[in-house]
């Protein structure tokens, strides 16, 4: 090569191959790497705050991922009975299990396990939290529409393994907590009907809490959920990236194109960046806040339990469902059915779950949308969907709430009995209550776009008027406002179906399409139409009129005393 | 030595020697029982005027609810206004009226722990004066619950005791928990050692006795000593955040976790949003 | 993955190209020439550039400050260093702040602010000095063309032909019983992670005249000890009682499975304010009652004795039992009163229990019957 004397060579004399070209060469003979890789190194994401909230329960995986092999190290999953004889005085000689006894050592005696511990368990709270408002952005924004159900439902059995993956985790150092915890799932699978007794005994492996419950809850937690996990994670963010990012309408920012910067070096760095702020958000907290301290619980003995036990957070509302619950069994043909246990806490959760599942399902069953969305709508502007995620939220914070009755009651002084009382009744008509204060609230919103449009917006200048009145000047918006807030999908509301067709054959299942006829008519009920093209021209027309007066009247205000003729800033208002 | 006693034996002996001795012997034997004996011994011997002090102290703070003469007011109800006292004893008084729970500011689920409203002689007398009414627990001498000199291993017992007997109520880290109908299960920080100890022994409220016979004296001890050194541990792991267990982490977790993280992201995506305002105030400022 | 790399064009001025109306499109409407389309496009903000893209001055500072933060960051990662070796652990530990463990909360702090700075860093350099020009990317259906699912089906429907399964229902049919039976071994592989219930939750180890005892500290008890207003967290006493070689008759796993179900509570009130249902008039010593100590909701031990109400409260989930009456169920999700174990005085005048409990304890299950 550097004898590069015939003419053929001489281009790549010139370039001589660096030490990472000529890897990337290697590789890219090996993979054809390069091929893909051109269309995703400057890919687009769009800028928007409320598009990284997933990005945090990615972070916080990946930081639960790392904490957590630190903790393998020295973790010991066994039920074996032990004596302590480690740095953690108040303990020491008490009988315990090996899970427990290395939860203290990692605590005590292995500098930066007590850190790793407390980071891990952030971190995990964190990623159920991030999950939570992610999704909730998602559906608020209608992301979730064709093309990305799917993503949607891979989201949803994240949440759900993500919680089964915490509570795994929340009982394996076998302190009090946890074991009580267990000792609840016990009683949980004991209520289901016919095969719960066999179930609670295949699984702890006789009865309980027998010796096996915590290895095969490692097995789970360490193993089997984290791939799953993190196979999903993996088919979430693929076609993420196949699809393209959803983005917000605005000049320039249509359903064809995504606006945005490049993979390449903006999100690479942003996006790296938030990972080091998520580790390091959970490391302070980690490093700062105390949370779970296994040592002050003392080893699990069936016999003991604490005032305070709870779940972690996102375990807390079915355990208020749990709460609020009257104690409802049934006693017949010699077995007893126990609704006041398997109704909240096996049959509610799967439940909620399905709805959460269904509901892009059921939005695009009753609008019959079969257009692609890439344009995010404003949560007012789907009135009905926005109110049916606030009632789905307020159903479950009461029942969050209810899952704290009595730290509730001991920090606010107030009746532990009432609370319940309380929340009994709220579970059914909160949700109802928001849902009907959300809708109308969004038209609310939606009207003061169709003002905003017309009108313009508040300048905040007062005018006075020859009467002696006071108005305030409105302005117009700029015109990517106006094409932001006018590109907005037009209601489809579908025709009533008649009960035969024009040749008088019986129409099937009429009362199914009517049933959906009449959700989409409420699905769509009280939205407030975009301005027209004529009434938005006339308000232009009108606006334009009055910033001539207005600057006519500026003019001869700073010049001369003059007469404030034709200035009917009275009428601003009123349009 | 035996000189000297065939000396006195024989010399000085006197008709009523033997008696002098045997009185000076029931003096001692007296003397040191007063002095060494728990406080059972004490509060029978307190003195009248302190029982008549006590007496006059209880009329004007305490017989409006306890009645004239400690035996309790019932309402048309039937409910208790204020409970009989006879056979509560010295120490449920000085539980009571030495951590500020009575007299009651008005009555309520419980009486709740406040400002001190006798001095210590008030309420010595007060105690006298009530466990004159009949016999009950005495205040415990400050030797039953002294805890300095108790070894790890007794504090390790008192653990298990604490985990069994106290955390449902007032759970793992003593920080109090909920009963039902607004009543509850205090704080124990900052509660004294006599206070603890009493408070087994007597049942304040809703609490349940733990009586001698049953939870040994030097088993209370051990409780008090398990708490006093955990509570002298450090925060091995940061902030305690109200050690209410799972809820108040949740709400940290929220609060400050998702609340930084979503702060960052704010301003990680902030550039773009604010070119757009820029556009639009300019805008109306050239309008 | 197949969308066209050359849709993506930089820069504004570009993507204006595409979009449907011309022009910057920042002159407000009243003042353009003609008259604006309201729903029209105007098209992609022009690029305002920042200071640090005009300002050399302010790009250097933001140079230096993204330094900064990678230095300091690098700083608080010795500081973690030294921590890390500087700050004793275990039953003596070095504290700060006021009772703070030092090592946890220097060692977070530290690693805390090194990962903060390290990522304020990295985004503080792509919001000042990376190209903040917006890129427009043009979008492709999401779905194949209608030419690949055509040739996909043919290839599949080739494929399905060759191999002939739908011809050779023989095979076919064999071939899914055939793997329908793989499912038996992997049922009989998990059958023996645990044994079958038989009557274990019915039963537990409490035995007539065996003695109610202290828990943890295993002394038995006189029933004149127990005064009114008593709550003693008892357990039988042959979890106390040890073998001929002198080791416990149970412990470990065996002693964690009996406590489950034989934990119980002894109480006292006073007489008339027991109300016993017929057949247990005797069950009781002058006011003294023995309770199961487990939920019958879902388990947890349930000791907040309220010795004036007479109200046993469960920590977990609310339930409320009246022991005066039987420990019925009087607030919270539980189903069924709390089981009483009838006590007795034995011969040496220790309590001890009269049988064991007449009903399974704790939680309902469905083979438990009506009793």
């Amino acid at each position: 090569m550097s004898t590069a004397t015939t003419n053929g060579k001489k281009a790549a004399q010139v370039h001589r191959p660096s030490k990472v070209g000529q890897l990337a060469t290697w590789v890219d003979d090996r993979t054809g790497i390069a091929g893909v890789a051109k269309k995703q190194v400057r890919k687009v994401f769009p800028d928007h705050w409320s598009f990284m909230l997933g990005e945090i329960a990615l972070w916080s995986f990946v930081v639960l991922l790392l904490t957590g092999t630190f903790l393998t190290l020295w973790f010991k999953p066994s039920m074996g009975e032990v004596v302590y004889n480690g740095s953690y005085d108040q303990l020491r000689g008490v009988s315990m299990s090996e899970a427990y006894a290395s939860a203290l050592h990692l605590s005590f005696d292995v500098r930066g396990g007590l850190l790793m511990r407390q980071i891990h368990h952030w971190a995990a709270m964190l990623f159920i939290a991030a999950m939570f408002v992610h999704m909730m952005r998602i559906y608020f924004t209608g992301a979730f529409r064709k093309p990305r159900e799917l993503n949607w439902v891979i989201g949803c059995l994240l949440l759900l393994l993500g919680s089964l993956e915490g509570f795994t985790g929340y009982s394996l150092p076998d302190d009090l907590l946890s074991g009580t915890g267990l000792r609840a799932a016990g009683g949980f699978i004991l209520a289901i009907p016919v095969v719960g007794t066999y179930i609670s005994f295949f699984l702890f492996g006789g009865e309980f809490p027998g010796d096996a419950i915590i290895p095969r809850l490692y097995t789970a937690h360490v193993l089997l959920i984290p791939a799953v996990l993190l196979a999903l994670i993996g088919l979430h963010m693929l076609l993420l990236v196949y699809q393209k990012h959803t983005q917000y309408a605005g000049p320039g920012r249509t359903n064809d194109n995504v606006v945005g910067y490049p993979m390449m070096p903006v999100y690479a760095a942003k996006a790296g960046g938030f990972f080091f702020i998520v580790f390091g958000v959970s490391a302070l907290m980690g490093g700062l806040m105390s949370i779970n301290p296994v040592w002050r619980y003392g080893p699990y003995d069936p016999s003991q339990v604490t005032a305070g036990s709870q779940p972690d957070w996102y375990m807390g509302w079915p355990d208020g469902a749990l709460r609020i619950m009257p104690g409802w069994e049934t006693h017949a043909f010699g077995f007893t059915l126990s609704w006041n246990i398997f109704l909240p806490i096996i049959v509610l959760p799967g439940l909620m779950f399905t709805i959460l599942l269904m509901l892009p399902f059921i939005e695009n069953w009753i609008t019959g949308d079969k257009r692609d969305h890439h344009l995010l709508q404003r949560p007012r502007n789907a009135p009905t969907r926005t109110a049916t995620m606030v009632a789905l939220m307020t159903f479950i914070g009461l029942l969050w709430a209810a899952g704290g009755n009595d730290i509730m009651a001991i920090k606010f002084n107030l009746n532990l009995n009432y609370i319940t009382y309380f929340i009994r009744v709220m579970v059914f008509v909160g949700p109802v209550v928001a849902f009907l204060i959300t809708r109308r609230w969004c038209i609310s919103l939606q009207r003061a776009d169709r003002d905003r449009l017309l009108h313009g917006y508040e300048s905040g200048v007062i005018m006075r008027s020859p009467e002696g009145a006071y108005a305030e000047k409105h302005l117009p918006i700029s015109t990517g406002e106006t094409f932001a807030l006018t590109s907005r999908e037009h209601d489809d509301i579908p025709a009533m179906p008649s009960d035969a067709d024009e040749n008088g054959v019986a129409n099937h299942k009429v009362w199914l399409t009517r049933l959906r006829v009449r959700l989409a008519r409420f699905w769509y009920s009280g939205n407030i139409e975009t301005p027209s093209r004529e009434e938005l021209e006339a308000a232009r027309h009108h606006a334009d009129d009055e910033l001539a007066e207005q600057e006519l009247a500026e003019y001869h205000d700073s010049h001369v005393q003059h007469d404030r003729h034709g200035i009917e800033t009275g009428e601003v208002g009123k349009h | 030595m035996r000189l000297l006693t065939a000396r006195l034996s024989t010399k000085r002996r006197s008709p009523i020697a033997g008696l002098v001795v045997v009185l000076l012997g029931l003096l001692l034997t007296g003397g040191g029982y007063a002095l060494l004996s728990p406080a059972s011994a004490q509060s029978g011997t307190a003195s009248q005027s302190t029982v008549q002090q006590g007496r006059q102290l209880f009329l004007v703070g305490c017989s409006s609810c306890h009645g004239e003469h400690g035996e309790g007011i019932v309402t048309k109800r039937g409910t208790q206004y204020g409970p009989p006292l006879a056979g509560v004893g010295a120490a449920a008084v000085d539980f009571q009226v030495g951590t500020g729970r009575m007299p009651m500011a008005r009555p309520g689920a419980q009486a709740q722990k406040k400002k001190v409203l006798y001095n210590d002689q008030e309420i010595s007398a007060l105690a006298a004066y009530v466990a004159s009414l009949a016999p009950g627990p005495a205040i415990p001498d400050p030797s039953t619950y002294n805890t300095t000199n108790v070894d790890t291993q007794s504090i390790v017992r008192g653990g298990e005791f604490f985990r069994t007997n106290c955390t449902a109520c007032h759970n793992f880290a003593a920080a109090g928990g909920a009963l039902p109908g607004g009543k509850y299960a205090p704080s124990l920080h900052g509660v004294s050692n006599k206070h603890i100890y009493e408070a087994l022994l007597t049942g304040p409220q809703q609490m349940p006795v733990f009586s001698d016979g049953v939870l040994q004296p030097s088993e209370k001890r051990d409780i008090i000593a398990y708490l006093n050194s955990v509570m002298a541990n450090p925060d091995y792991g940061g902030a305690e955040l109200g050690s209410a267990g799972p809820v108040s982490e949740g709400l940290f977790a929220w609060l400050i976790g998702i609340g930084a993280c979503v702060g960052f992201a704010i301003w990680i995506a902030s550039h773009s949003t604010r070119s757009t305002r820029s556009t639009r105030s300019r805008k109306g400022a050239s309008a | 993955m197949t969308g066209d790399h050359e849709d993506a064009v930089r820069g504004n001025q570009d993507a204006v190209v595409a979009q449907p109306q011309p022009g910057h499109g920042l002159e407000p409407a009243g003042h353009a020439d003609g008259p604006v389309d309201p729903f029209a496009d105007p098209g992609l903000e022009e690029h305002e550039p920042r200071p640090t893209d005009v300002d050399e001055h302010a790009a250097r500072r933001a140079e230096r400050q993204i330094a900064a933060c990678f230095m300091l960051s690098a700083f608080f990662v010795v500081l973690f260093c030294i921590s890390f070796f500087v700050f004793k652990i275990g039953n003596n530990p070095t504290t700060i702040l006021g009772g703070y463990g030092a090592s946890n909360v220097t060692l977070g702090l530290f690693l805390g602010l090194a990962l903060l700075l390290i990522g304020i860093g990295a985004i503080q350099w792509a919001r000042k000095l990376m190209s903040d020009v917006e890129v427009v990317e043009m979008r492709h259906p999401t779905a194949s063309s209608e030419a690949d699912r055509v040739a996909t089906v043919e290839a599949l429907q080739q494929g399905v032909s060759d191999s002939g399964i739908a011809r050779r229902p023989l095979i076919r049919n064999s071939l899914v019983g055939a793997l329908a039976m793989l499912g038996l071994p992997v049922i009989l592989g998990l059958r023996d992670l645990g044994p079958l219930p038989g009557n274990k939750l019915s039963v537990t180890v409490w035995r007539k005249g065996m003695r109610v005892v202290n828990d943890v500290a295993g002394t038995p008890i006189k029933p004149e000890e127990v005064e009114i207003g008593q709550l003693i967290n008892s357990q039988p006493e042959i979890l106390f009682e040890k073998d001929a070689n002198g080791q416990p008759k149970y412990a470990g796993t065996e002693l964690l499975n009996a406590k489950t179900k034989a934990s119980t509570i002894v109480v006292r009130m006073k007489p008339e304010d027991i109300t016993p249902t017929p057949g247990r008039e005797n069950w009781g010593v002058s006011g003294i009652l023995c309770f199961s100590k487990i939920c019958t909701h879902v388990g947890c031990p349930i000791s907040l004795w309220e010795q004036q109400t007479h109200h046993l409260l469960c920590p977990c989930h609310q339930s409320t039992f009246d022991l005066g009456n039987n420990g019925k169920v009087i607030f919270g999700p539980a189903g069924r009163p709390l089981p009483q174990l009838p006590l007795m005085v034995d011969s040496e005048g220790y309590l001890a229990a009269q049988s064991d409990f007449t009903e399974p304890v704790g939680p309902s299950f469905w083979e438990r019957g009506e009793r």
